[in-house]
Order: structure tokens, then C-alpha cells, then sequence
């Protein structure tokens, strides 16, 4: 098996606060191989935004890393000083965020952007970088890249900007980007053409990408595999086509019943009472406990660790999907569990039923 | 008003919104003055208890077409009618008075769109009160409490100011406020597109509850086509200020017509799509200042020409396309 690019351990981050210090990521661990798209799905607060700005070193005040462990490569980064953090960052790390308009300086051509990125991390020669810089523009798609390498962001498009920011994160070959929300800014015209530049950019070079997205959609798409996220905690991870088809965890079996697709008719769609906790009162046990339709009594107090699904886990090869098992964290998957309410296997083990509208 | 007349009746809606440079810049650089068209000859009509939906991307003008159904913003030009009751008429002022309490909106941002220093129980019974629609303090606080367990809240929650409350939660009290003038028409702009996906689904539910309830119409305006698909009866879809296609919900799902009706399908990421890839449609939606000659979807129709640059189609049979009519489309 190869070295995954991007190895998480047990990664845990605070918030420390007047209130003390509150666990916005609680022990997740992940790794993403070499041209391997992670997609890190959930819902507002779960924590995917958190784990990616915890990987590249951008953590805000007051949020900072209190465990476990990051390797890019095999070398440990989360350890790093800033100013070495610093030139991993760009060089190693590329970054797409939401918004293509914050991440470009409107008062520079796009050009001087993309050639001073290529001059911090590399020993090209301007003239040099300028070429590269072309290079990279015709291969995000911009056409005339000749051209719009003197114009300014606000003569882009939102989607061409976009591409300019893909640009960007591309100028060092970096072995690793991390996308938050590339998309969600778009059209949805505008957003299939991000994507499946992404996908083409991510086999050619052979870069590892975790893209952060609320997006089910984007992430059935453009990912090997996905995480899906809840309370700061991974509740599933695996192949996105059996997480999507077949999920196991009743947190993510809820959430895919939840979203409306093109292709089923008008029904009811599932739904999970109640919203994901606060930060503040993140109940004992699962998280997910109070919300569970598959509760039962180890559940309240017990935190279930995740739970290897794959059936060959000694897998080898080049499938970039073998680095890293599919898991789940839910006890009805324990089989030492002796009083889960049903027989854990293949199939979810949960149905959400739509409820009528109550009427008091 | 006879029964089968539509609830809702939108004839030729235009609206241009001038977006000049201020006027010494226009003598100082000889600039002309510049319009916009953000909705050009629309037409539609809703019937009682279905739910019409416009989709269309950002630009295509279906949020201005809801403001001006429910009369937040002055037409240009044509009319919008609803239950034979004209919008515009000033000889009708007074029948409109009465309607309006009838007509209610439910915006995207259930943060912006509540005073956060009224409390929860003030904001569902301002309608009431606007409208004079119940006397007597007990009498309001009973049926603000009894709204708000219609939309699946505690009637204690009157008390509570709205920063208590989650986004799904508001939107609850936001639809609560709608219903408390005995609304029948509901405009919903994005009301679910700041929510999570499992908050969206509980108030998708609750809106078709509703609606299967209390007879209720909807006008939903939405860029999420699976939500669309979800929801709606009948679709519009805009392009540019334009109607491009309309037609029964399924229909436009199962059997798009229009070049971009198909495009946009084939664009949305769907759970059904995993790991496909594909040719993404080029380009994007053309500045509406300046739009194209002809058909605005031309430069990215893969079946334009010549007629298609120079000639405008008009919506026959539930499609606005030049292709089709001539029967150009492929299968």
C-alpha cells in the first residue's frame, strides 16, 4: 500500500472560551492518497470547515489544536513552526476557498498574483514564472490566457475568477489542495465546469484533495470517498458510491433521505427531528443520540469509536480507495454490542418515517 | 369570479431598472443612459392550491417577478391579477386593500427578515394587527399560540426573541407570520436555500402540509432544481429576464424542451450522478445589460442559428425556442 499524502490522526481542535474550552473537532482521523478526492461533508457546525483550516496551519483565534496529529507526506506538520508552516503552505498545500473575489487583491493584475506565487516557492525567473503563468491560466480553461494575464479580478466573471483561484492553488504543484466550498458561490451552469476541472486537474497531476462541501451532490460527483461529519466527529467514511447507495450510520441515512434529487418524484422526504447540537451542549454518548430513531440504552453514555465495514481490509494495490477503510461510528455496527436493538449487516438498519403533521 | 379562472394571472410583466452612471458622469464621459431588463413579457398563471415554481440562475430575474407579483415593486409594464384583481388598476385600490392580507411572502434570509428586538409572539401577530383582523389582547395571544403549533413550535415561544431560535426554526415563525393574516397565497424567494440540508427537508414538509391543510398557493422561487422538482405542480424556467420554458412539473423533469432547460438538468449535481463524468455545457448567462440579438441563450445553444441571432421566440405551447417550433430538436 502507498503512502497516503495526507494522513489524519485523532485530530482534535478547541475553542477555548469564558465558558471553557469547547470541542469543535473531536478525534477524527482520515487519509487521502494520491489522486484521491476526499469530500468532507456536513451540516453547518459539524466541523468540515475546522478540519480543513486545521490542516493548512489557518486555525483562528481562539480555535487551536489540542491532539492528535497531521502528516503531509509522512512528515508531521501540525507541529511546525509558523514561519515553516508558512512555506508549506502554497508550496505543498494548495487552497481553494468559497469566495474566488476574497482570496484574489483587487488592486493586481491577476498575473502579478499568480507569478508571485510562482517566484515565492520556486527559482523561476520572471520571464519564466510569466510563462508558467500562461501555461496555468490555458489549463484552467480562461481563453486567451495570453491575454487576461494583465486583466484585473473584477474583469472576471464569478466562475472564471474561480478558475484563476484554482490557478493559484496550482502555481507551486502543490501534493495536496484543500477546496472549501469551491462551488457554492456559482451558477449551477458555472459549477459543473469547476467540477469537472477539478476532477481533470486532480488525475493529471495526481494531487490529493479534500474538498469541504454542504453539497451532497458535488461531493456524489467529483469524490473517491467521503466523510460525512457530525458534531465535529466523522460518523461515516468510505467509497462515496456505497455512502451514498448504502449508508450505514442513521445519522447519514437520514441525511441522504433528506436531500431532494432530480430523479425521484414529489414524496416526502425524510426527516430528522430536531437540529445538530451546540458546540455548548454536545450530549454524552453519540452525539447523535437524541435525534437517533435507533437509540438504545449504551448509546447515551458510551461514545462509539469507529468500526471497520470493509470486508477485505488487508486489501492491496493501487485502488487509492484501499489507504483508508470504510468506518462507521455507530454501536448497532458493534458486534459485541449485546443489546442493540437489530442485527447489524449490509443493509441500513434504519427507516425514517415521514410524520404527519401533528394536529393538537 | 368563476371557479376555473387561475388565482393568480401575470400578463406581459416587464420591469427595466435604469442602471445610468449619475448624471455628471453621463455629460463629463458622453455616456448614454443604460437599462437593464430584468424581466421582459413574462406570462403565467397559478391556479388555486398549486405550486408554480420559477427557476433559473442568478440574473434570470425570477425574484424580481415575485416582488412584483406581490406588489413590493412597481411593474414597468403589464399586469399581474390575482383573483381578477388587478395589482395596478388604481380604480381597484380599495378591492386590493382587502387582498393584500391574503398575499404573504417568505424571504431567503430568516435572519434579516425579523425585527431582533421584537419578541417572537409581537412579530407572527404584527400581521393581525396591521390588518385589524382580531380584537382583544387575549384573543391575539390565542391565535398567535395556536399558529405557532401549526408550524410545529411551542406556544410558549412567543416569549422568546428570534436570536433564540435556529434558521429552520425562524423560518417556522416566518411562515407563521404569513399564515396569521388567513393568507391563501404564499410567495416563498428561496425560503430554504440558507438552511441545511435536514432543516430544508422538515420545512419542505411543513410547507406542503400546509398546503394540503389550508387549500394554500404557492409561488416558489428557487435556483435548486431537485427542491423544484420536489415541490412544484407547474415550472417556469427563466433565462435572461425571459420565460424559456413552461410546463407540469414532471414534464419539464422528465421531457425538458428548451436548449437550456436540458442544459441546466444535465448541469446539477444529482446523488444519482456518482463519479460521472461528462461535457460541461460552456460559457455563462451573458451580462443582462447587454444581452445578445435574437434568442439571449444563443452563443451557448448548441442547435443557434441564423434565425436564433437575429429573431426573439415566442413562448408557444409552453416553449420559447425557435428549434423546437421548427422541429429541429433532437430526442
Amino acid at each position: 500500500m502507498s503512502e497516503p499524502i495526507l494522513s489524519v490522526r485523532d485530530l482534535r481542535v478547541a475553542f477555548e472560551t469564558r465558558r471553557g474550552s469547547l470541542p469543535a473537532i473531536d478525534g477524527v482521523s482520515f487519509d487521502i492518497g494520491r489522486g484521491e478526492i476526499l469530500g468532507v461533508v456536513g451540516e453547518s457546525g459539524a466541523g468540515k470547515s475546522v478540519t480543513g483550516s486545521a490542516v493548512i496551519g489557518l486555525l483562528d483565534p481562539p480555535g487551536r489544536i489540542v491532539g492528535g496529529e497531521i502528516r503531509l507526506g509522512g512528515e508531521r506538520i501540525d507541529t511546525l513552526p509558523p514561519e515553516r508552516m508558512r512555506r508549506v503552505r502554497g508550496r505543498r498545500i494548495g487552497m481553494i476557498f468559497q469566495d474566488p473575489l476574497t482570496s484574489l487583491d483587487p488592486l493586481y493584475r491577476v498575473g502579478e498574483q499568480i507569478v508571485e506565487t510562482i517566484r515565492t516557492h520556486t527559482d523561476l525567473s520572471a520571464r519564466a514564472a510569466r510563462t508558467r503563468a500562461i501555461d496555468l491560466l490555458a489549463e484552467v480553461g480562461i481563453p486567451a490566457p495570453e491575454r487576461r494575464i494583465d486583466g484585473y479580478p473584477h474583469e472576471f466573471s464569478g466562475g472564471m475568477r474561480q478558475r484563476v483561484v484554482i490557478a493559484l492553488a496550482l502555481a507551486a504543484e502543490p501534493e495536496l489542495i484543500i477546496a472549501d466550498e469551491p462551488t457554492t458561490a456559482l451558477d449551477v451552469s458555472v459549477q459543473a465546469q469547476v467540477i469537472t476541472l477539478l476532477k481533470r486537474l486532480c488525475r493529471e497531476h495526481g494531487t490529493a484533495v479534500m474538498l469541504v462541501t454542504h453539497d451532497m451532490g458535488v461531493i456524489a460527483e467529483a469524490a473517491d470517498r467521503v466523510a460525512v461529519m457530525y458534531s465535529g466527529r466523522i460518523a461515516e467514511i468510505g467509497p462515496v458510491e456505497a455512502v451514498v447507495r448504502n449508508p450505514r450510520h442513521p445519522y447519514a441515512v437520514g441525511l441522504m433521505g433528506a436531500i431532494p434529487t432530480l430523479t425521484q418524484g414529489s414524496g416526502r422526504l425524510a426527516q430528522i427531528p430536531g437540529a445538530m447540537p451546540r458546540l455548548t451542549a454536545i450530549p454524552p454518548g453519540c452525539a447523535f443520540h437524541p435525534r437517533c430513531p435507533k437509540v438504545f440504552g449504551r448509546c447515551r453514555v458510551d461514545r462509539p469509536e469507529p468500526i471497520r465495514t470493509d470486508a477485505a481490509p488487508a486489501r492491496t494495490g493501487s485502488d487509492p480507495a484501499s489507504s483508508s477503510p470504510s468506518a462507521v461510528a455507530c454501536h448497532l455496527y458493534d458486534p459485541d454490542a449485546a443489546d442493540r436493538p437489530a442485527p447489524a449487516g449490509g443493509e441500513p438498519p434504519v427507516a425514517f418515517h415521514a410524520e404527519p403533521l401533528q394536529v393538537r | 369570479m368563476s371557479a376555473a379562472a387561475p388565482y393568480v394571472e401575470v400578463d406581459g410583466l416587464r420591469r427595466v431598472f435604469d442602471v445610468s452612471k449619475p448624471w455628471l458622469n453621463r455629460m463629463i464621459e458622453r455616456a448614454p443612459r443604460q437599462t437593464l431588463k430584468a424581466v421582459d413579457g413574462v406570462a403565467f398563471s397559478i391556479a388555486r392550491g398549486e405550486t408554480f415554481a420559477l427557476v433559473g440562475e442568478s440574473g434570470s430575474g425570477k425574484s424580481t417577478v415575485a416582488r412584483m407579483v406581490v406588489g413590493l415593486l412597481p411593474p414597468s409594464g403589464g399586469e399581474v391579477r390575482i383573483t381578477g384583481i388587478s395589482m395596478t388598476d388604481p380604480r381597484q385600490a380599495a378591492a386590493r386593500r382587502r387582498l393584500r392580507a391574503r398575499i404573504q411572502m417568505i424571504f431567503q434570509d430568516p435572519y434579516a427578515s425579523m425585527n431582533p428586538r421584537w419578541r417572537v409572539g409581537a412579530i407572527v401577530a404584527e400581521p393581525i394587527r396591521a390588518f385589524d383582523l382580531i380584537q382583544g389582547e387575549a384573543a391575539i395571544r390565542a391565535r398567535v399560540g395556536a399558529l405557532l403549533e401549526l408550524v410545529g413550535l411551542h406556544p410558549d415561544d412567543a416569549r422568546k426573541y428570534p436570536h433564540a431560535f435556529s434558521g429552520g426554526q425562524r423560518q417556522r415563525i416566518a411562515i407563521a407570520r404569513a399564515l396569521a393574516s388567513e393568507a391563501e397565497f404564499l410567495v416563498g424567494d428561496e425560503p430554504t436555500s440558507a438552511l441545511d440540508v435536514s432543516v430544508q427537508a422538515q420545512i419542505l414538509n411543513l410547507m406542503r402540509d400546509l398546503q394540503d391543510r389550508l387549500g394554500l398557493t404557492y409561488l416558489f422561487i428557487s435556483h435548486n432544481l431537485a427542491v423544484v422538482r420536489h415541490m412544484a405542480t407547474r415550472v417556469g424556467v427563466m433565462y435572461l429576464g425571459r420565460l424559456v420554458e413552461v410546463g407540469g412539473g414532471r414534464e419539464i423533469f422528465v421531457q425538458p424542451r428548451h436548449p437550456y432547460t436540458r442544459m441546466l438538468l444535465d448541469a446539477v449535481p444529482d446523488l444519482a450522478h456518482i463519479g460521472r463524468s461528462r461535457v460541461p455545457v460552456a460559457g455563462e448567462i451573458p451580462n443582462p445589460i447587454d444581452p445578445p440579438p435574437g434568442c439571449t441563450f444563443n452563443p451557448r445553444c448548441p442547435l443557434a442559428n441564423a434565425r436564433c441571432r437575429s429573431e426573439v421566440p415566442e413562448l408557444r405551447n409552453g416553449v420559447a425556442c425557435h428549434a423546437a417550433e421548427e422541429g429541429r430538436l433532437p430526442a
